[in-house]
């Protein structure tokens, strides 16, 4: 036979997925909420989404280039982290805010640690936490939905226990669900956030085992707390209280987004119960007794962290081996 | 729903559709056959035949040269030319060819052995080990061995393999709806020559067909009890058939006996069928060629020794230009260089890519999806055993169970970063077992 046949070792057959369709799957499960905070944030949560994302990619070209890596701009991953900075970042902020916070999400948190597969945390939480840290009341300052931009304290803020008062009326607890209140731009629509994830349970781009332990030990604890330390004049107790706590903040876009995040995240399957644990016990304590009313962010980096370790401890037992 | 199955494993498209109707056909007689004289696990055979030769159909010509080897015999009547090194699926073997004189005439030593009933145990391993039965799902272990269990292994279980995970692969499909007969009397003879009770016959439920034909006969066979699973690879493991058929688990490192089970593929059990009801040894089997590049796919009985070249042509021909020609099924099959080797006992099917098929995709860095993981059916962690092994710390990768692996192949073909996950943990796994054996 003139014609070269192709000599491999087995499997001579592939999967389809590639990680630019699982990219992919996760910018389509993302749309939901992001046209949400377009119809609910209008022009500025435009700005933002298109400043983050274009920054994002450009960030990782240049510095693929600089470091002389192969481009890997269309596996479509700097766009997902630009998108994931854009929905952390409150609607009023300005432009450079979302720039400063995707360059540094690619460039420090990706790039600088080998690219895809290899940034140890969750490159937009830490963009969130570094925006934080360093711009804390424009990152703080939150806007009521609508075009009017009044400022307004989140869900969170009201029912912080044991802080003082904000003046804020506290929204339906309905409102809140569907994403009407005030928040980051990805934050706000719970519903929204949920449905984008059931398309990513059922295409098995992730699977239950952190979200759901992550949300299941934020709602135990609180409810703990609620029905035993909460102030009985507070603005929202009991059940409520608890209900509060599952659809605002960062919850819903953290336990389905972040912590599920396959670079940060633990690969074993025991390894991710353990992770979601970890992040929901670290979310409760930070919102029920710590200084600021939100913890999602911070229970997820400490967990990405941990993750190397827990890997470690937590390989399966082979098939067949006797415990 | 409600099937049973196993954990972890993988559902790649089956492709069945070309050859799953297409009844059993008996290829084109050869003109000339090449016989490797090893086409099992274990000791080659000796050439007891030289140039010049006339030999018959069932004759032996090769002799089993240890316990755990199998005879070789001839599958066309003729003149052997040539007692030579040649090109086979598993590298350059020594190898009887035959140049047919086409009368098929068959050879004294095969006549019908008897019933089940007259014959006693050790007489049926004595025609499974002179038929030179190996087993026919692929790996081609010498099958008289497993018949005769240590004495501190009790075996209780016969577990008949028809699960044909193999994406493609038709023939145990067609032999089970076409000669369910043959399959039973096959598991009868095994579980009489083991001494066991309980007899099983599984298979995944995307052959249903099958499976109905197999019950209505079994009917009335209170020990035999058909077992469908459902239909994901590699359901045909040996381990993770017995899990699925009994709920035992093979210890790690162990053997389907220390399940008590001993596992057959049914082409195994419908060869001995053959060998005891008309003595003849096994010289012929059942081929699925088939894949995209072939104009014709089809299920075939082709003689041992027939060339892929021969059978092929039989289809049709080629329909593009061949990018791959695989012994076996996609998954755990052989790619060749030359389609001019000879079909042997082990060839369950010549899967034929097309070019574009073929090509291998280039791998990207790991994004730590942890897929891999998921579907391994023995619970290792391959993106960890990959990252060791391409540093060559093999010493870890003993630790992590590398030797465990079936390169079943799920690994690889899930990785969305298409890194050959299978062929490091090969690599790996080849370096350990040659450490152990330099102890």
């Amino acid at each position: 036979m003139e014609n070269v046949l192709l000599g491999s070792s087995s499997p001579h057959i592939r999967s389809t997925e590639n990680s630019s369709t699982i990219m992919r799957d996760v910018l389509i499960a993302l749309l939901p909420a992001t046209l949400a905070s377009i119809y609910l944030f209008r022009l500025s949560a435009v700005i933002i989404i298109a400043v983050s994302v274009v920054s994002a990619v450009v960030a990782e070209y240049v510095s693929q280039k600089i470091m002389k890596r192969k481009t890997t701009i269309g596996d479509l991953s700097a766009v997902v982290t630009g998108l994931l900075v854009a929905l952390n970042i409150p609607a009023a902020a300005p432009w450079w805010i979302a720039l400063i916070g995707s360059v540094f999400a690619i460039v420090i948190c990706k790039q600088m640690f080998g690219g895809i597969g290899n940034n140890f945390i969750n490159p937009a939480l830490a963009a969130r936490a570094f925006l934080l840290a360093s711009w804390p009341v424009i990152m703080t300052t939150w806007v009521k939905p609508g075009p009017d931009a009044i400022s307004t304290a989140t869900v969170l803020g009201i029912i912080k226990p044991g802080a003082e008062a904000t003046g804020d009326a506290l929204p339906g607890l309905f409102n809140a669900f569907l994403g009407n209140i005030g928040g980051s731009l990805g934050e706000t629509s719970a519903l929204l956030l949920i449905i984008g994830a059931i398309y990513l349970f059922a295409r098995r781009i992730i699977n239950w085992r952190a979200p759901f332990t992550f949300i299941g030990t934020v709602a135990i604890c609180t409810a703990i707390f609620a029905f035993t330390s909460l102030d009985a004049n507070a603005p929202a107790v009991g059940f409520e209280f608890v209900m509060y706590q599952m659809v605002s903040g960062g919850l819903m876009l953290g336990a389905l987004f972040m912590a599920t995040d396959y670079s940060s995240s633990p690969i074993t399957p025991k390894g991710q119960i353990i992770f979601g644990v970890g992040c929901g016990l670290i979310t409760a304590i930070i919102r029920l007794y710590g200084g600021y009313p939100e913890g999602v962010s911070y229970s997820i980096l400490l967990m990405n962290v941990a993750t190397p370790l827990i890997d470690k401890y937590t390989s399966p037992k082979v098939f067949g081996e006797v415990k | 729903m409600g099937l049973k199955s196993f954990k972890g494993g993988i559902h790649p498209p089956y492709s069945k559709e070309s050859t799953e109707k297409k009844a059993l056909e008996r290829a084109n007689e050869p003109k000339i056959v090449v016989i490797p004289l090893l086409q099992h696990i274990g000791a080659p055979c000796d050439p007891i035949v030289k140039v010049g030769d006339l030999v018959k159909v069932g004759q032996k010509i090769g002799e089993a040269s240890g316990f755990v080897s199998a005879p070789i015999h001839s599958s066309v009547s003729g003149v052997v030319k040539k007692v030579a090194a040649v090109d086979t699926a598993s590298g350059k073997i020594l190898s009887v060819t035959i140049e047919s004189d086409g009368k098929n005439e068959v050879h004294e030593s095969v006549v019908p052995k008897g019933t089940l009933e007259r014959l006693t145990s050790e007489e049926i391993v004595n025609i499974v080990k002179e038929a030179g039965i190996t087993g026919l799902g692929g790996a081609s272990f010498p099958t008289h061995v497993k018949l005769v269990p240590p004495a501190d292994k009790k075996v209780d279980t016969i577990i008949l393999n028809g699960a044909e995970c193999e994406p493609y692969l038709t023939a145990d499909h067609r032999l089970m709806l076409e000669e369910p007969e043959k399959v039973i009397f096959g598991l009868k003879a095994i579980m009489k020559a083991i001494g066991v009770e309980k007899g099983y016959i599984g298979l995944e439920d995307n052959k249903k067909d099958a499976a109905d034909v197999l019950k209505k006969l079994c009917e009335n066979e209170p020990n035999i009890e058909v077992v469908v699973t459902e239909t994901k690879y590699p359901q045909g493991d040996e381990k993770r058939l017995i899990e699925v058929v009994t709920g035992r688990k093979v210890p790690k490192g162990g053997l389907p006996m220390d399940a008590q089970a001993v596992v057959d593929n049914v082409g195994t059990a419908a060869a001995i069928a053959t060998a005891i009801q008309t003595g003849m040894p096994l010289i012929e089997r059942i081929v699925t060629i088939t894949g995209d590049a072939i104009t014709t796919p089809k299920n075939l009985i082709v003689k041992v020794g027939t060339s892929f070249k021969h059978i092929i042509e039989q289809c049709d021909g080629y329909k593009s230009t061949p990018g791959k020609i695989i012994m076996g099924g996609p998954m755990t099959g052989f790619s060749q260089f030359t389609d001019e080797i000879p079909i042997v006992k082990g060839t369950s099917g010549v899967l034929v890519l097309t070019q574009e098929q073929s090509i291998t995709p280039e791998a990207s860095q790991c994004i730590r999806c942890g897929k891999c993981t998921q579907v391994c059916p023995v619970y290792l962690e391959p993106v960890k055993i990959r990252n060791l092994s391409i540093h060559e710390r093999h010493e870890e990768t003993e630790a992590l169970n590398v030797i465990s692996c079936i390169a079943c192949g799920c690994c690889s073909f899930i990785c969305p970063a298409k890194i050959p996950l299978l062929q490091s943990i090969r690599i790996s796994q080849q370096a350990v077992l040659a450490k152990r054996r330099n102890k």
